[in-house]
């Protein structure tokens, strides 16, 4: 279930309450996001649309731990983490949250593996361990043969694919997708969508996804619009199933 | 560990840049090493003097002489153990350029005030039986591809003639830093065949019983021959030496100089260099704290990246100063000795180390402040 009323009830994943962020640019004030409420259950798949500039990076920023709000919270599993210290919100994103962006964001000088790696540097796992995981990731999104790749090496496509192993390697609570087919072409980005798809259906994981693409938010259960500041339900509702 | 290939990748993504800083510690660590063993060699001296040795000269100035009759008067006083002298020759060995300090020393008691030279017995035994035999030390000998039993002509300059002297031994020093580039020649045959001031000596080298006495019998000595017609001046070895090393001060101060200013360079462009890495890999840097990194590490990972680079060039150049130096002394000889020391490979690879942290330091704090949300909207 989701729901934008702030009413929830109770069981929800991910909570947010009277959510606001407001920038400040020159002498003026940009109020981006003005009491925004949000409940998403464990196991949605929820897409965000809306115009470029309605601060639909802002909100995942928010929900992934990477900004803090002007005012409102944020509770992700019962922690409130608009609450959490810098330190200590740097560890609960390494445990909770895999960012997906729409320019993949990997690094070059590491190979596919080295790259999906990364998050379980973070982890007490042994060598034979984090090589178990990151195959399955890699399996996971198709791209066993590709482990030894740089991502120059690879299409835009299966570097996306990449981005998304190591987004779900360390088995994070949710996912945050910004935009994640926002700069590939239409197979590759039906490829990544079904990709999303299998992990919501057939892993049970929990997925925000920003896009500007109808058919990509048609993927989704949920679809959100934002404006002025707020989550609106999509006027074209009979899109979720 | 399991980070280390994160720091590899990231300097071999631009491999001439880092082989360009590297290269640039190695040469400033070359340049480092080469200063220090000239440095070293100025103040040799001073480092290997011996702590209970006290050299005792005419007060009027270092080229008068002492008489020779002064010998048992230093040997009685009491705290004095030992007692031998020395002349300075001055000759010239087939040229000018082809200097090296010739001494006339005393054959009784010479060996055994300078235990860190070091002569085999026979070649001794074979010196006490020439009069005209030489000791010469292990540079020498090679400088000059000198054998045991060559005759060496030496002309004469402060004291007219040709003389003559034949190897029969050769000293090696104890330490490394030890002088082996002199020519030692029996004291009684230069005596014996000069023509003027006979019984005569340059000066006397005494050693004392404690080195803590040092001060005190410095002022018992000169006070013994205060008033007489050949007043002493009498030093420790050590201020001795230093006092030479003072003469050589505009050496050194070109030495530090050169040496802060190629430093503050390196300082200057490895900052430089780190800063436009770190810019190039904002976005990076802001994917690896939203992973999950912390500030700490992206700092830590940068400061590392810039020591690596200054420890494998600074190794290098240190590494490349000490096989210049293996191969001998430019000069051919002039210096006393040419070496660099573990003391100054340490120190080197030290000051790599922190010209790299120093470097390193901005950037890294730089990539640790770096908000990943601000970063990630840049393109
Ligand atoms: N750091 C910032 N400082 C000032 N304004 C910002 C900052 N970040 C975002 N904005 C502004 O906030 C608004 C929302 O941005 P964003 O969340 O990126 O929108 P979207 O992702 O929906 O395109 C935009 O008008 C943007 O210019
Ligand atoms: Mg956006």
């Amino acid at each position: 279930m989701v729901s934008i009323d702030g009413r929830g009830d109770g069981k929800s994943l991910i909570r947010a309450r009277g959510l606001g962020k407001t920038y400040r640019r020159g002498g003026e004030e940009i109020h981006v996001l003005q009491g925004l409420n949000l409940d998403v259950d464990a196991g949605d798949f929820v897409a965000f649309m809306g115009p470029s500039g309605s601060g639909k990076t802002t909100l995942l920023n928010l929900l992934g731990g990477l900004d803090v709000p002007s005012a409102g919270s944020v509770t992700v599993a019962g922690d409130e983490i608009t609450r959490m210290s810098g330190a200590k919100l740097t560890a609960w994103r390494a445990r909770h949250v895999g960012f997906v962006f729409q320019m993949y964001n990997l690094i070059p000088v590491l190979t596919a593996f080295q790259n999906v790696e990364l998050p379980l540097l973070l982890t007490g796992l042994s060598k034979a361990e984090r090589h178990r995981h990151v195959e399955t990731a890699l399996a996971v999104v198709g791209l066993t043969d590709r482990m030894r790749h740089y991502p120059r090496q690879l299409s835009g496509g299966q570097e996306q694919r990449v981005g998304i192993a190591r987004a779900i390697v360390a088995d994070p609570t949710f996912l945050l997708c910004d935009e994640p087919t926002g700069d590939l072409d239409r197979k590759s980005a039906d490829e990544v969508l079904d990709l999303l798809d299998r992990l919501v259906r057939d892993h049970g994981k929990t997925a925000l996804m920003v896009t500007h693409d109808p058919l990509a938010a048609a993927r989704a259960r949920t679809v959100l619009h934002l404006e002025k500041g707020v989550l609106v339900e999509s006027v074209a509702a009979g899109n979720a199933r | 560990m399991k980070y280390l290939h994160l720091v590899v990748s990231n300097l071999l993504r631009k491999k001439t840049r880092t082989a360009l800083t590297a290269g640039s510690f190695a040469v400033a660590l070359f340049l480092f090493g080469i200063l220090a063993a000239v440095d070293g060699a100025f103040k040799q001296g001073v480092d290997v003097a011996g702590v209970d040795r006290l050299v005792v000269l005419n007060r009027v100035s270092i080229i008068q002489p002492l008489p020779l009759a002064y010998r048992d008067r230093l040997a009685r006083i009491p705290g004095v153990t030992k007692v031998t002298f020395a002349n300075w020759f001055g000759g010239v060995y087939q040229d000018e350029r082809n200097f090296f300090p010739q001494f006339a020393i005393d054959r009784e008691s010479y060996r055994e005030m300078y235990p860190e030279f070091v002569v085999p017995d026979d070649q001794w035994q074979a010196f006490l039986g020439d009069k005209e035999g030489a000791i010469v030390g292990e540079a020498l000998l090679e400088r000059f591809k000198w054998k045991l039993g060559d005759r060496i002509p030496i002309k004469g300059a402060i004291f007219p003639g040709s003389w003559e002297f034949n190897i029969r031994g050769v000293y090696r020093g104890r330490r490394p830093q030890d002088d082996t580039t002199q020519f030692w020649f029996r004291w009684d045959y230069f005596d014996e065949r000069k023509t003027f001031t006979k019984g005569v000596v340059g000066w006397y080298v005494i050693r004392i019983a404690n080195p803590d006495d040092a001060v005190r019998l410095v002022k018992v000595i000169d006070e013994q021959f205060a008033n007489s017609p050949t007043e002493t001046k009498t030093d420790t070895e050590k201020a001795f030496a230093a006092s030479f090393v003072k003469q050589m001060g505009n050496i050194q101060l070109l030495i530090m100089s050169v040496g802060s200013v190629v430093f503050f360079t390196l300082l200057l462009v490895t900052g430089n260099t780190m800063a436009i890495a770190v810019r190039e890999r904002t976005r990076e840097l802001a994917v690896l704290k939203a992973v999950g990194f912390r500030d700490g590490f992206v700092l830590a990972l940068v400061i590392v990246e810039t020591m690596t680079v200054a420890a494998v060039g600074g190794g290098l150049g240190l590494g490349l100063a000490k096989l210049f130096t293996l191969r001998g002394d430019p000069t051919g000889g002039l210096l006393p000795f040419f070496y660099v020391s573990p003391q100054s490979i340490a120190s080197g690879f030290g000051l790599a180390l922190a010209v790299g942290l120093a470097a390193g330091i901005l950037p890294a704090l730089a990539a640790s402040r770096l908000r990943v949300v601000d970063a990630l909207r840049r393109i």
